[in-house]
């Protein structure tokens, strides 16, 4: 009986490490290798030890000014693509959530209807509406900013979607309790409904900085000056650039693409606390 | 000195749904009126058109001497007790209870006072500085009514504000409420459907079915000379007995017998009332009752009861008199304690 049940463990936890070194084999072995010198690399493939490049390799892509026009570090990129994460996660927040205030709380003609066609928007993603959206952004002279890069992207009918959903659950008593209280509208949203929102906004602002953060062709066709690059065109672009006598640098681009995986893992972790605290604590 | 006074209010919804037809109804200074019937009556609707959460279709809405029909609810001077207390839930208790005060930019320090002295009224002092989902349903219940207290407002709504409680948590502040309201002398009016609530928290009761005033008058009067059958059912408990019976020449003729002394009353068919506890056992009674069923309440048992004719009868005795089921039992009712009822209208005859 007691060997059965051993034997029973055993199996499980066989599985669950299997499980984990499929998830978690690759991702460590881009890091092992990106502490590698680029011949062993090219030499012997992707390395599962360590080696002593570790500072070297990184500091170096942090600092060290490469890319096509051999302007932009690794930091910089990093900064732009959380300028544009947060800005495409904030922004999102704020127009769905006053979209959404409007469609719930405001009767006005038609407010159904369009509700739905923001919501039918879903089923047209970026890549089908890119060359128009490209055009619009370009005569407004917005290409190679900031602005640029996050403003068309901040509406968002999944959101919207959301916000109104949780609205449409908070009881209407609150509304006219705020109302006997001498709360406007305004008041109502920013003292009553916003404070209500903190786990909505905290799950929906994970959802969208690692959305935002991961955009690739939409910076790929905003930006065409390399200091606002993203990250994620950044490790591209450093296997591109390869010198004709010069082996490419790989463990350079292992390395970038560890830094971009830091932030993203962050912001979940942190924000997930939050959220959670904040299903715990919540009730309407 | 606060009248609230009704003239002939309406309210249609936009589905044609005539929730209110028609109420006159004045509130006197510092009484709490009870608006009291069986759900879908009205009685919510005609306490949120107050409030100014519900649009008035016609009528005017009075508050001493004003027309208030069109002015904004925060506006209006009235504080309102929700069924589920609709307390903001990421707010403190002291929060909950300053939210309308700040907006109505009133100086900090009379904020403090004024939730201080509410806090301590309220038994809250401890709780001041809990959220909401800390306290049990009792204690949340005590925020809504503090935090309608700290308004100081001309006029108290409370919307079934014991409903979300248990009985024993009811009862207690039935009377807690009908102290405080006491003390503070504020106008009010209460909604309720429950009738025993009505009769022992209200100074005034108005009876409403089906968007219309049945009765208005203190809890004695409604239950002692209802004004029509449905008041006389609704109100009281155990029920009323109801029976159809005949006036033909000044002659009540009921369930086989014949009482006189109704000659002010013009010969037509009517319904006949009598409370459980007007009957009389008597051994020269006129009326012989088979008891189908025994309920023991204690302090007093229920006796149902079926006549000769197959008529079901409940006779309200004290307790512990020993009476058995199957047992025969005669009795008889002052012919002054019976409310006649005309059979076409349901309005009051004697």
């Amino acid at each position: 009986m007691k060997v059965l049940w051993v034997r029973y463990q055993l199996l499980n936890h066989l599985l669950l490490i299997l499980g984990v070194a499929f998830l978690a084999l690759p991702l460590w072995m881009v890091f092992a290798s990106s502490t590698h010198d680029p011949a062993t690399i090219i030499r012997d493939g992707m390395q599962l030890g360590l080696s002593d490049q570790f500072f070297e390799t990184y500091l170096g892509v942090l600092t060290e000014k490469k890319g096509f026009t051999q302007q932009v570090t690794a930091s910089m990129m990093m900064l732009n693509s959380m300028i544009l994460g947060v800005g495409f996660a904030v922004g999102k927040i704020i127009v769905s959530m006053t979209a959404a205030y409007a469609i719930v709380y405001f009767r006005f003609p038609l407010g159904t209807l369009l509700f739905w066609i923001i919501f039918t928007t879903l089923l047209l993603p970026l890549e089908v509406r890119i060359i128009p959206s490209y055009k619009v952004v370009a005569d407004l002279g917005m290409l190679n900013s900031y602005s640029g890069l996050i403003i068309p992207l901040i509406a968002s009918a999944t959101g919207t979607f959301y916000f109104r959903q949780f609205f449409r659950s908070v009881p209407d008593e609150l509304l006219e309790a705020a109302k006997l209280d001498g709360a406007g509208a305004w008041k109502f949203f920013i003292d009553i409904l916003m404070p209500l929102s903190r786990t909505m906004m905290a799950a929906l602002f994970i959802i969208m900085f690692v959305v935002g953060w991961n955009q690739y062709l939409w910076p790929l066709l905003m930006t065409t000056d390399e200091s606002y690059s993203t990250i994620v065109l950044g490790i591209k672009s450093v296997m591109q650039t390869i010198d004709g006598n010069r082996l490419p640098e790989y463990n350079r681009g292992f390395a970038l693409a560890i830094l971009a995986l830091v932030p993203p893992v962050l912001i979940v972790i942190l924000f997930q606390r939050w959220f959670i605290k904040g299903l715990l604590e919540s009730d309407k | 000195m606060t009248t609230l006074t009704l003239n002939s209010l309406q309210k249609t919804y936009a589905n044609g749904t005539h929730a209110v037809r028609g109420i006159d109804l004045e509130i006197l200074d510092g009484e709490l009126t009870v608006f009291v019937g069986p759900s879908g009556c009205g009685k919510s609707t005609l306490l949120r058109m107050i409030a100014g959460l519900e649009e008035i279709t016609s009528g005017d809405l009075m508050l001493d001497g004003s027309r208030i029909n069109d002015v904004e609810p925060a506006h209006r001077d009235v504080a309102m007790v929700f069924q589920n207390y609709a307390l903001y839930p990421h707010m403190t208790v002291r929060r909950n209870m300053s939210y309308a005060l700040q907006n109505r930019k009133v100086p900090k320090a009379e904020i403090d006072r004024r939730v201080v002295e509410a806090a301590r009224m309220l038994q809250l002092d401890e709780l001041l500085e809990r959220k909401p989902a800390q306290l049990s349903g009792g204690q949340r219940q005590r925020v809504a009514m503090g935090r309608a207290i700290v308004r100081e407002p001309k006029l108290f709504l409370f919307d079934e504000p014991l409903s979300n409680l248990d009985a024993q948590l009811r009862a207690q502040m039935r009377v807690d409420i009908r102290k405080l309201q006491r003390q503070l002398r504020v106008t009010s009016i209460f909604v309720t459907h429950d009738q025993i609530e009505a009769m022992t928290v209200g100074d005034r009761l108005a009876v409403l079915n089906n968007g219309e005033l049945e009765q208005i008058g203190t809890p004695m009067e409604v239950y002692s000379k209802p004004a029509s059958e449905f008041v006389a059912s609704f109100i009281g408990s155990p029920r009323i007995n109801l029976v159809s019976g005949e006036v033909k020449a000044g002659s009540l003729h009921v369930d086989g017998f014949e009482l006189p002394g109704f000659s002010q009353i013009s010969d037509q068919p009517v319904k006949v009332g009598i409370r459980p506890e007007d009957f009389v056992l008597e051994s020269t009674a006129k009326m012989s009752l088979q008891i189908d069923l025994v309920e023991e309440l204690g302090s007093d048992e229920l006796l149902y009861c079926v006549s000769p004719t197959g008529l079901d009868y409940r006779i309200r005795r004290p307790g512990g008199s020993g009476h058995k089921v199957g047992e025969n039992i005669t009795v008889s009712v002052i012919s002054e304690k019976l409310h006649l009822f005309s059979s076409q209208s349901g309005k009051r005859l004697n």
